[in-house]
């Protein structure tokens, strides 16, 4: 009886030493195993990243986990608090502002890849189209205070343009080669919407943020760059004529019915959804809505244009650069690992398997060899981009918010240009009368 | 002996403080404290502005009193059309009237529902943008061509429709409380009103209602907590703020935090609101107080 206790005590005891020396074992194995952590917000882009981390992890044996937390809103939440407890993950994107960009920067969060990115005689910085570069670079004597260099990498480029529906313009009588040039010819067509009761022009305008960027893209057309940064300044006020013109663009829209019903309570998602579903004749959009678009309806008809222009006197202007861009924790343990992995990701194969399967723009200029008639429309719109994230100066945000509410009160027929001009220059002096103090 | 047993009470609650401290006190504390800064969320530096941002708030922010102006009139709805149909609703379950448990079930559904997806829901029944809307397609449909409008995206009718739409979803938690309410009034007080002579109606005016007035006013206390602080149904439903029209003082929170990454004022907003609703609670408090002593 005994004998058998000793028995089993003993076959017990040399299982425990064994599962003790086989948990030892596997432990020292996977302490080699690196793993980069990389947090996104891009739900189009989650399955070919997936792709790309096997194969990368097959190659180098590194592992990458990409970590996907959708919306957008929440990511950018998640990353401020991760900030905020010095939780942040290797490689995490950074949606906002570029003085957002600047204060995680400030406050050590982003190591400054500008030593990597000029190794090999700036071969990894000449890879990439110099627009997609600008918006992740520092430059001399910034207003940031942020020291000059490049903190981030594009993924992908975008700009933000206008579609049309070729289908729906045959229907209207139009040619559907030739979309509206001018201002007056997109207003003319508001007849005919009106006529044949159509929809015309969607987009998430109920997101402020496409309400300021189409605004922006006609101060820059009709008093050029440089006054527009001088507004922002505080050098012109809101109230200039030039002002008062950009303002009454869209209360000549919302007359000449060129608007659909309801754009300004309209998500993105939804003007999305009537675009593909040719139930509007314009949408302006970025491009990565070709992806959206492919996958809600396939044989979708249309075209790029860029906004039509309302001036003769500045080229045209839209936003764009890179689309989405990642940066490296400044205190991640495996920072030589990481950047190594950025420079395989941004490499012309990735870069071209990424545009393949995502329909977006590569970054990467070399991988530009072989994409869609529609992608080449919003890549050839690269020459017209700009974005406020290159400017040098922010507009201060209660600005901005009063700059894009006053547009929507006029497309609401509520206010005009000048009552709203009026308002914004309050709020204007107020922040920079504050900022004097 | 007496020590030991004490220092063994505080044990047993030390779980209970330190989790109501970390998640509770601690925040709300550091909230307190950030209401006096101008920081944007990721700095390290917090510049103090002292009572600034209160100053901001109460003299100079016009945005944050037309938020407040809008939660105050979806809170009017929902306090009027809202409980009375909870109450009304309530009563009738309260009868012996057939399928009412079948009716409870139907009128709790829309409160467990996400706001979000009860205010898409909703946006598709009134879509504004391809004419096909159930509702404008009732209306014509009924010979009424000249009610059909844009309900969300007219400033004029979009409060309004969030207001019906809250009320819609919010009525059933008041329903439950109400019908829990009605359940514990002795039936012998209406059989001796009835043997009395009373007609329903007496019954309801001088049993029904005096005997609900407490639950009347916990159901107006919880009312108005949730309305005041509703958000994700305007998000649903309208997408944002609508110029101002649609705006509420949690979006002007968000939009402090989000838009403007100014976090210190985002926090003398809270605080500055959570003020306002524990003054209204009060009140209502005090007033029930006082109606019970009478």
């Amino acid at each position: 009886m005994l004998k058998g206790h000793v028995k089993i005590l003993a076959v017990i005891c040399c299982l425990a030493v064994a599962t003790l020396l086989s948990g030892c074992a596997s432990k020292k194995e996977t302490r080699k195993i690196i793993t980069i952590t990389i947090w996104h917000w891009m739900t189009d882009r989650e399955p070919a990243f997936q792709e790309l981390a096997k194969k990368y992890e097959a190659k180098t044996g590194v592992k990458v986990n990409f970590d996907l937390y959708a919306p957008s809103d929440a990511y950018t939440q998640k990353v401020r608090a991760a900030a905020q407890g010095q939780n942040l993950p290797d490689i995490f994107g950074i949606l906002g502002e570029k003085r957002d960009f600047a204060s995680f920067i400030k406050a050590g969060h982003i190591l400054e890849l500008t030593p990597y990115m000029e190794e090999n005689n700036n071969c990894w910085k000449n890879s990439f189209f110099p627009k997609a570069l600008e918006v992740n670079e520092f430059s001399q004597g910034n207003s940031y205070g942020v020291k000059p260099g490049i903190y981030g990498v594009p993924i992908d480029i975008m700009t933000i343009q206008m579609v049309y529906n070729k289908d729906l313009f045959k229907k209207l009588g139009l040619n559907p080669n030739r979309p509206p040039a001018t201002f007056q010819e997109l207003l003319d067509i508001g007849k005919k919407l009106k006529e044949a009761n159509m929809q015309g022009l969607v987009s998430g305008w109920g997101e402020l943020w496409m309400i300021d960027c189409l605004a922006n893209n006609y101060a820059f057309n009709i008093m050029g760059k440089d006054k527009v940064l001088a507004t922002i300044r505080g050098e012109v006020p809101y109230t200039d004529p030039d002002w008062i013109k950009v303002f009454a663009l869209f209360k000549d829209l919302r007359e000449a019915g060129v608007l659909a019903t309801g754009i300004i309570t309209m998500v993105n998602k939804t003007a999305e959804q009537l675009f593909a579903n040719e139930k509007a004749v314009f949408a302006f959009n970025g491009s990565w809505c070709a992806n959206v678009y492919k996958g809600m309806n396939p044989n979708l008809n249309y075209g790029v244009m860029l906004p039509p222009k309302a001036s003769e006197n500045y080229p045209m202007a839209i936003w764009g650069g890179a689309g989405s861009s990642f940066m490296v924790n400044a205190h991640s343990k495996n920072k030589e690992e990481v950047v190594k992995f950025l420079q395989w990701l941004s490499d012309s194969e990735q870069q071209a398997y990424l545009s393949e399967a995502t329909n977006n723009l590569p970054a990467n200029k070399n991988s530009v060899t072989k994409i869609p008639e529609i992608l080449a429309g919003f890549a050839r719109g690269m020459d017209f981009a700009t974005h406020p994230n290159i400017w040098g100066v922010s507009e201060f945000p209660v600005v901005i918010e009063a700059f894009d509410k006053a547009i929507q009160s006029i497309i609401l027929g509520e206010k005009t240009p000048e009552q709203v001009a009026a308002e914004v220059q309050r709020i204007k002096e107020r922040e920079l009368a504050k900022r004097r103090k | 002996m007496k020590i030991k047993s004490t220092l063994e009470n505080y044990i047993f609650v030390l779980p209970a403080v330190l989790i109501f401290s970390i998640f509770y006190i601690i925040p709300f504390i550091e909230v307190f404290r950030l209401s006096f800064f101008e920081w944007d969320g990721i700095l390290p530096t917090q510049v103090f502005v002292g009572l600034g941002n209160f100053k901001e708030i109460i003299l100079e922010d016009s945005n944050w009193w037309q938020a407040m102006r809008n939660a105050g009139y979806i809170t009017l709805i929902a306090l009027t059309f809202q409980n009375a149909l909870a109450f009304l609703l309530a009563w009738a379950c309260d009868r012996e009237i057939r399928l009412k448990n079948f009716y409870r079930m139907i009128f709790f559904i829309p409160p467990v529902l996400s706001e979000l997806v009860v205010g898409m829901a909703w946006r598709f029944i009134i879509n504004d943008v391809d004419g096909a809307n159930i509702v404008n397609r009732f209306l014509i449909g009924m010979g009424l061509p000249q009610l059909v409008h844009s309900w969300l995206s007219d400033p004029k009718t979009a409060l309004t429709t969030v207001a019906i739409i809250h009320s819609w979803k919010g009525f059933g938690w008041g329903f439950l409380i109400f019908l829990a309410g009605l359940q514990t009034i002795p039936r012998e007080l209406y059989e001796a009103a009835h043997v009395d002579g009373a007609n329903a109606w007496q019954s309801f005016r001088k049993i029904t209602i005096p005997l609900m007035v407490p639950v009347m006013v916990l159901v107006a206390i919880l009312t108005v907590l949730g309305t005041m602080q509703a958000f994700v149904l305007i998000i649903g439903l309208v997408g944002g703020e609508l110029a101002g029209h649609t705006s509420v003082p949690v979006l002007r929170i968000l939009a402090a935090m989000r838009g403007s990454s100014r976090f210190g004022y985002a926090c003398a907003q809270g605080i500055t609101f959570g003020v306002v609703l524990i003054i209204i609670s009060f009140i209502q408090y005090r007033f029930s107080r006082k109606y019970r002593q009478a």
